[in-house]
Formats: structure tokens, sequence, C-alpha cells
């Protein structure tokens, strides 16, 4: 039995899963992500070779994405996180054309092929609005944890307007509606409702066909999921709860599959060469 | 004796200044905004009252700026900073052609005329990025005081380089930094650098004209100072009192509302800012 291991090394959590050759998940683990790299990526591993009762040499491949993917030590290859993301999606939903990735610390807009390679992608890195920091921050401003969102919105009735442009600025408005007694959870919804016209936007400059599927950390909430469906007007594909933050991690155990795979063809090749020279 | 004030209610603080009938500043006063705006417009210019000892009833004319403006509910009119930095920085430096203004949350770059009348401006509006919050976030992150921080930074001898724009993820960047083993100097310059880089960005939009005079609460920040210099090649024009410029020329604009209305009708002229 073959067994890759996944790792997405990501802003804000490091995910790692362990599948075998039937595509059968054995482990998983998942880690704040810190600022030490290079260990939090061991400890992942570790945490995950545990949780499946298998040790470091029974996995034959390991394949490091997100953007501390170059801090995995154990590597053996490292893709991007859209590759990496693409290859989990169009996995669970077969018919993905476009997908929404929504993270910690950025949100990423690509278009897929059926065979799960990544046409063309738009991104946002460089501003905290429109990623997980800008609900972070709202709910942070509002003394309210980042656990706490999900809650918090289930109670939200009707939201308020919160501009998204700065998600330093968006503290002034915040604290404005507290003032004149908004609540909390409209507030929230506000927020999240900024977020989805930013990946609207970010989508429209991919051409975002059918079908759409959404992964990330933040595409938990399920205010987020729906407004994106309205928005965009198409069929909207989240993995559950459980994988939603995995997908990347285990498209990167896929793509060790497929290249354990290709390998053994071309040693395949070569010993058939090999004999027939001789 | 006729009095003048000025209360500018910025996002973070609230100045008040109280000038005399030659504009010169006979009391001034801070305090943090808070969320309470209209309290606060309300005790800095208490507060300005009773450093200069005078009474509020000789006080003629009061002007309020700032984002809070139109909360002096006390004040008789209100002016917007930009022309109220213009008019502070070109009392105070005559020779002021260009005024870079560094607050809480904004930065503006202002270009004024020989009379201190505005001719161009340019501020972030939509981003907080290389605004005084950026060093409010690696303060945070570092855990030292705001006022310490310029200090600090002035001790770095191998700079790092902050590569990121968003305020958010500066203070993330700051604490992978210091994970990584960077001196506190080091990254706090390179802090002072990145925000340095930004503001002048906004200075050419509006073009560089000597002298350049530097206003508002960061104006106070060593460092600040330096990276601004060292980058635009020349010397800066900052004092004691940069931060209250804003008060200091709604003040003057109150003084000019004053003399214009002890003129008979037929020599008024507006006192227009």
């Amino acid at each position: 039995m073959t067994i890759t291991c996944g790792i997405d090394v990501g802003s804000t959590y490091t995910k790692a899963v362990l599948l075998d050759h039937d595509d059968n998940v054995l482990g998983r683990s998942m880690h704040k992500t810190g600022f030490r790299l290079a260990e939090v990526s061991a400890e992942a591993i570790a945490a995950c070779l545990e949780s499946a009762g298998i040790t470091r040499d029974q996995v034959s491949y390991v394949v490091s994405t997100g953007y501390g993917r170059h801090q995995v030590e154990t590597r053996d290859i490292q893709a991007t996180e859209l590759t990496a993301a693409a290859r989990g999606a169009i996995h669970q939903f077969p018919k993905t054309r476009t997908l929404l990735d929504v993270g910690g610390q950025t949100m990423k807009a690509s278009r897929v092929t059926e065979d799960g390679k990544v046409k063309s992608f738009r991104l946002n890195d460089k501003c905290a609005a429109g990623t997980g920091a800008f609900l972070e921050k709202t709910a942070r401003y509002m003394g309210f944890e980042t656990e706490q969102i999900g809650g918090l919105l289930d109670t939200s009735r009707d939201a308020v307007p919160i501009s998204g442009v700065c998600a330093v600025f968006a503290e002034s408005e915040v604290i404005n509606h507290l003032s004149l007694g908004t609540p909390p959870a409209d507030i929230m919804q506000g927020a999240i409702e900024s977020l989805v016209t930013r990946a609207v936007q970010l989508l429209k400059r991919v051409r975002a066909e059918p079908e759409l599927t959404l992964v990330g950390g933040i595409v938990r909430f399920n205010s987020l999921v729906s407004a994106v469906a309205a928005k965009m007007d198409m069929k909207v594909n989240v993995p559950d709860d459980d994988d939603v933050q995995f997908v990347a991690a285990r498209g990167a155990a896929i793509l060790g599959h497929r290249r354990l795979a290709k390998l053994a063809r071309e040693t395949a090749d070569a010993g058939a060469t090999a004999s027939a020279s001789a | 004796m006729a009095y003048a004030a000025g209360v500018d209610v910025g996002s973070t603080q609230t100045k008040a200044v109280i000038v005399d009938e030659q504009g010169r500043i006979v009391g001034r006063s801070l305090t943090d905004t808070g969320a309470n705006v209209i309290q606060a417009a309300q005790s800095a210019f208490d507060e300005a009252l009773a450093q200069s000892g005078v009474r509020e009833m000789d006080v003629e004319y009061v002007i309020g700026t700032g984002y809070g403006r139109y909360r002096v509910t006390f004040g008789n009119t209100q002016v917007t900073e930009i022309s109220c930095h213009g008019r502070g920085a070109s009392h105070m430096f005559p020779g002021t052609r260009t005024v870079v203004d560094m607050g809480g949350q904004d930065t503006k770059a202002i270009r004024v005329s020989a009379s201190g009348e505005i001719d161009d401006f340019c501020m972030n509006d939509k981003c907080a990025a290389g605004t005084g919050r950026f060093l409010g976030a690696a303060s945070m992150a570092l855990d030292i005081p705001l006022p310490e921080l310029g200090g600090k930074a002035l001790q770095s001898t191998k700079p790092v380089k902050i590569s990121t724009t968003c305020t958010v993820f500066a203070e993330s960047e700051v604490l992978a930094w210091l994970g990584k083993g960077k001196k506190i100097e080091d990254i706090l310059w390179g802090v002072h650098t990145s925000i340095a880089v930004r503001t002048i960005g906004l200075l050419r939009r509006v073009g560089v004209e000597e002298q350049v005079t530097f206003t508002g609460g960061v104006s106070r920040n060593q460092a600040m100072v330096k990276a601004l210099e060292d980058r635009l090649e020349i010397k800066l024009n900052v004092s004691e009192d940069s931060h209250y410029m804003g008060a200091l020329g709604a003040a003057l604009f109150a003084l000019d509302h004053i003399k214009a209305s002890r003129q008979p009708v037929s020599q008024r002229a507006e006192a227009s800012p």
C-alpha cells in the first residue's frame, strides 16, 4: 500500500492529510501556523502519522503546499496552493470549473480545467479587506473571538453596510454602528457581505463559470456561501465543514499519488527500454 | 483683549489651541478622542482655557476642524483639516510650500501658496497603509509604547525590509521577523522606512517644493523625521507644536473672523479659509 502525505502550510493554519492509493484518508491534523514554519510542519506531519497509527517510513511521498511550502524540510516536492486546491476540489466536485479560496490572509479565484489544471487566476494578498483577517478584526473590535463569528452570524437579522475597503478603517465604522445601537450580529453580517462583494469582483475578473466550488477556512459560514450563490447565480459547492480547510492538503496528497504513478511508469519504461536493448 | 480658539478632533487625539490677537499660542491641550467625541472636544477646550488662564467669555470665536469637527458643539463654525494644517504650517514656518501631515489613521500631502492657501492636496482615503496606524500595529505587536518606537528605531544597525503593504498584515510580519531572530530596533527602522516610502509617494503626487513642514502627531517621532529626511534629501521643518498645527490653523481662521467682524461692514472681506 502506498501512502502519501499532503501538507498545506497556510498563513493561519497548517493542515496535513495522509492518503492511501485507494483514496482513503488515513489521518489528518491541523495546527496554528505561527512563525516557526519548519517546526510546525514537522509537528503537523507527526500528529497526522500518530492519528493514522503509521510511521514515517510507510509514507512514500510528501507534497507541500501553501505559503510556507518551502519550509517543509521533509517534502519530496512542492506545489502552489492554487494547483493543490484545484486538484482537491475537482476530486470532490468533478464539475468544478471555478474555485474561490478564502483564507486567513488571502483570497484567490481561479478557473480550472476538467482534469484539474489551473487555467487562470486572480488573487488578493496585499490587503486584509476581503480575507479572513477582515472578519477577525471586525469581531475583535466588538470584543468577540474568531471562534464566535459563526454563532454571531446565526443570530443576524439584517445586515448593516460596512464599506470593506480597509480593515483598519472598518474599526471606526464598527464603533459608529455600535454607538447607534446596531446589534453586533448585524455588523458581522455586514462585514460578510462586504467580503462577498470583493469575492464577486475577483470571480468576475477570472470570468467565473459553473460549477463554483468554495474552499478555505472562511467558507464555513453559511451566510457567506448563500450570499456568494445569490450574487453569482450559479451552482455552488462547499465541502463538508470537516473537509473545507483540508481541500488543498488533500489535493497535495493526490498530486503525490499521481507523481508516484508517473515515476513508476517512467521506471517501467526505462526497464522495458533497457531489456529491449539487452 | 480678545482670544480665538481652534479645536482639532482627530481620529486618535483631540487638540485645542488658544491664540491671542497677535496669533501667539497662549494655551494648548491634547486628549485622547475615545468614543465620546463631543466630550473629548469639550475637555480639550476646557483644559486649554485652564492652561492659558483665559476666561471662556473672552474667547470670541471657536473653529472646529478634523474628522470630528461637527462634534465641536461650542464651535462657531468648521473648517477642513487640510486648510487648517496649511494655515498653521505657513504661520509657524512662513517659507512652507509643502505640508506633510501624519495622523492616527491618515496621511496628507498638501501644497500651499506663499500666502498659506491650499494649491493642491492628496491623502490616503481608501487604505490605512503607511499611516500612523502602521506604527500602532508595530507598537501592539512588539508591546512597546508608541512614544518609544522612534528612539528605539534610531538604534538600528541592520535594517529589516518590511514587505507587506497592509497594516493588518504588518503586525504578523513584525512578529515573523522577531521569530526569525531579528532585532527589535532593526524591525522598527524597517517599519519607519516603509511608512516613509508610502508617504513620499503621496508627496510626489502633489509635488515636493521646499520648504517642507511636517505636522501631526507622528511628527513627534524622531525616526519618522529622519526616515523622511533621508529619502527626500531635504531638511524638514518640525516644531515642538507640530501636532497642534491643525488646531493652530483653526484658531488663526477664528482670529481672522474676529478681525473681519470688527471692520466697518463696507470694508469687510470674507474670512475665507
